[in-house]
């Protein structure tokens, strides 16, 4: 196991390089001048500019650039935006956001997902199977951001229970309705995926043993059956948690959340390569972090696999 | 991958009880997955629909003879929906330009058909060969690709097409399908190289190498027939995926530009004016929502009928 965990982090490091080698490079050799822009509709000062593109590394090649932006990101730096705000000071106001955002969208696909699906599984064929199956058909193939405009004009201007959008990003039950939205699409994914894992394992063997042994229903669904079943649903929900924050871009820009998303995209229009590529470094590092401790994970939850 | 494992021992197992099962006729899994396929009810819906999408966006004149372009805002700014007048110009009432919002709806479905399907056709072209080298040769090929799928792996699809179309100035279909594939080639090379490692130890690719077949001859004609089932699936779902996630870029406003007629961006431009022109939003995101729903319908269809453990 420990060789595994060491052999696992060891090839995370190219791949982490890599990643983040290639969003520097889409995002630095973008047309267009960024310190030009910002001189807006005066024509700008060429010594000005050149101190800037200076005191940024523009004027460096591009693998110099990479380098002198991977030293300071090991000492905690993650440079300064083209604004002269830190990048970490931008992120350390929208990161809270997302993550409070994506833990209740993560909690709701969870709790719910799990029980829908079984709920449907334990029953196939049943009208309770067919209408989870229908529903999360119909989330599945209604786009994010038509989903998040009905539940805004269905809670907000129709039942006035919630404000149309969030005023406060920092206030947790404002960000329900986005949570829900965003959590939607996984929602039904996780539904669908344990109904189909309980499917497969209802014909299983120890189920058999299980019920002629004489177990208590109750036990022979959640001691055996459940734990059995949930494996692939784990690795879903684990791989899951990055991309809720990494997908957030568009329920946060019509929730008019605070969070990562809306700011990743304002940087992205105003090619603000230092937050950009910031902020896309720590979420590849999360996605990184989350898809080794899924695999982790799989070695606990099933004594079958066992890592050499 | 302990699963990739476990269908290894499988496979060979099912194949001859499959067969021994039905002696009338020895079926290829195509042909059988093509008569199962077509008795039932949710495919024929989705295979028509599909139809029906393609002819339109095919041929949109066939459908309404309005020019989707032509504005009269004087007499038609947000004018609602006729719902008698069916096939005309006002069926589904004018957006925020006087343009007719049925013939938009009908000119939009190019954009996201095309847009659908040539990002599947290309992700599967990409991904296939690069799956098939990683699974067939494995050692360092395998590593290399690999190691560069999974590097492309971790960038989020939106996002990573977020910053690549915003080197775009002028952006085409053609734009959001390059960003796409660039982007989405990475999962498909997974199930190839998967599905391809577990058909290589198959016993008739050793035939066919004891034969003497050579390597293109046993890559081309023993190996991708037997391994292309579990592509053919990831394909046809993740087709609606792309359709989806481009209306969301040009909602967004990065995706495609004016004078190209989308879904995507009439969903954005009637969004300012959701409370008193809702029918503005809602005939662009409920056709989306069907095409969408369409694909995602045949996808489950065809993977019931391919997986030959469900059987």
């Amino acid at each position: 196991m420990g060789s595994y965990v060491l052999r696992r982090v060891l090839q995370m490091i190219p791949v982490f390089f890599g990643t983040t080698l290639l969003i520097f490079v889409m995002v630095y050799t973008l047309p267009g001048d960024p310190v030009t822009a910002l001189f807006g509709e005066k024509a700008a000062d060429p010594a000005v500019v050149a101190s800037i593109k200076h005191k940024y590394f523009l004027d460096q090649p591009l693998w110099k650039q990479y380098l002198h932006y991977m030293g300071n990101l090991f000492q905690g730096d993650f440079g300064t935006s083209f604004t002269g705000r830190p990048v970490s000071d931008i992120m350390a106001g929208a990161f809270p956001v997302t993550i409070r955002l994506a833990l209740l969208a993560f909690v709701f696909e969870m709790i719910l997902g799990l029980a829908l699906g079984m709920l449907s599984g334990l029953r196939r064929g049943s009208v309770q199977d067919t209408l989870v199956l229908v529903l999360t058909l119909m989330v599945i193939s209604i786009p994010v951001f038509v989903l998040a405009y009905i539940a805004q004009t269905v809670f907000a201007t129709n039942l006035g229970w919630v404000t149309p959008t969030v005023q406060d990003s920092y206030d947790l039950s404002q960000l329900v309705l986005p949570a829900v939205v965003l959590g939607s699409l996984s929602l039904a994914y996780v539904a669908r995926l344990t109904r189909t894992s309980i499917g497969e394992n209802l014909r299983a063997d120890y189920m058999r043993t299980a019920v002629a042994k004489g177990l208590p229903r109750r036990t022979i669904v959640l001691r055996h059956l459940l734990r059995n079943s949930l494996i692939p649903v784990i690795t879903f929900l684990g791989t899951d948690l990055g991309a809720l924050m990494g997908g957030a871009i568009v329920t946060e820009g019509i929730f008019n959340v605070q969070g990562i998303g809306n700011v990743l995209y304002r940087a992205i229009n105003t090619k603000e390569g230092p937050t950009v590529v910031g902020i896309v470094t720590v979420l590849v590092i999360i996605y990184l972090v989350a898809s080794l401790l899924v695999d982790l994970l799989y070695a606990v939850l099933d004594p079958r696999i066992r890592y050499a | 991958m302990p699963d990739l494992t476990k269908t290894a021992e499988e496979t060979p197992a099912q194949a001859p009880v499959a067969a021994a099962a039905k002696p009338e006729k020895a079926r290829s899994l195509g042909s059988d997955a093509w008569h199962d396929l077509r008795r039932k009810p949710i495919f024929v819906i989705s295979a028509l629909l599909i139809l029906l999408l393609i002819v339109i966006a095919v041929a949109p004149g066939l459908f309404t003879s309005v020019d989707p372009r032509a504005g009269d805002l004087r007499e038609h700014f947000h004018t609602p929906p006729n719902y008698s007048h069916f096939f005309e110009g006002d069926w589904f009432g004018y957006d925020g330009q006087g343009r007719s919002i049925y013939a938009r709806v009908i000119y939009g479905a190019r954009a996201s058909v095309v847009v659908g399907i040539c990002v599947t056709v290309g992700t599967t072209i990409l991904g296939g060969i690069f799956g098939m080298l990683a699974g067939y040769f494995g050692g360092w090929i395998d590593t290399i690709i690999s190691r560069v799928t999974d590097i492309f792996f971790g960038i989020p699809l939106l996002l990573g097409s977020l910053v690549i179309l915003n080197a775009f100035t002028s952006r085409t279909i053609w734009s959001v399908v390059f960003a796409l594939i660039t982007l989405g080639w990475t999962q498909m090379t997974r199930v190839m190289r998967g599905s391809v490692i577990t058909v290589k130890q198959a016993d008739f690719v050793t035939a066919a190498k004891a034969l003497g077949a050579g390597t293109g001859r046993i890559m081309f004609k023993h190996i991708l027939p037997n391994a292309i089932a579990p592509v053919i699936v990831v394909a046809t779902i993740s087709l609606g995926g792309y359709i989806a996630l481009e209306a969301t870029l040009s909602f967004l406003g990065i995706g495609l530009q004016d004078p190209t007629i989308s879904w995507g961006i009439d969903i954005n431009s009637a969004q300012k004016l959701i409370r008193t022109a809702p029918f503005a939003l809602f005939f662009p995101a409920g056709m989306l929502s069907i095409t969408v729903l369409a694909f995602i319908m045949l996808g489950d269809a065809v993977r019931d009928a391919l997986d030959p453990k469900l059987r």
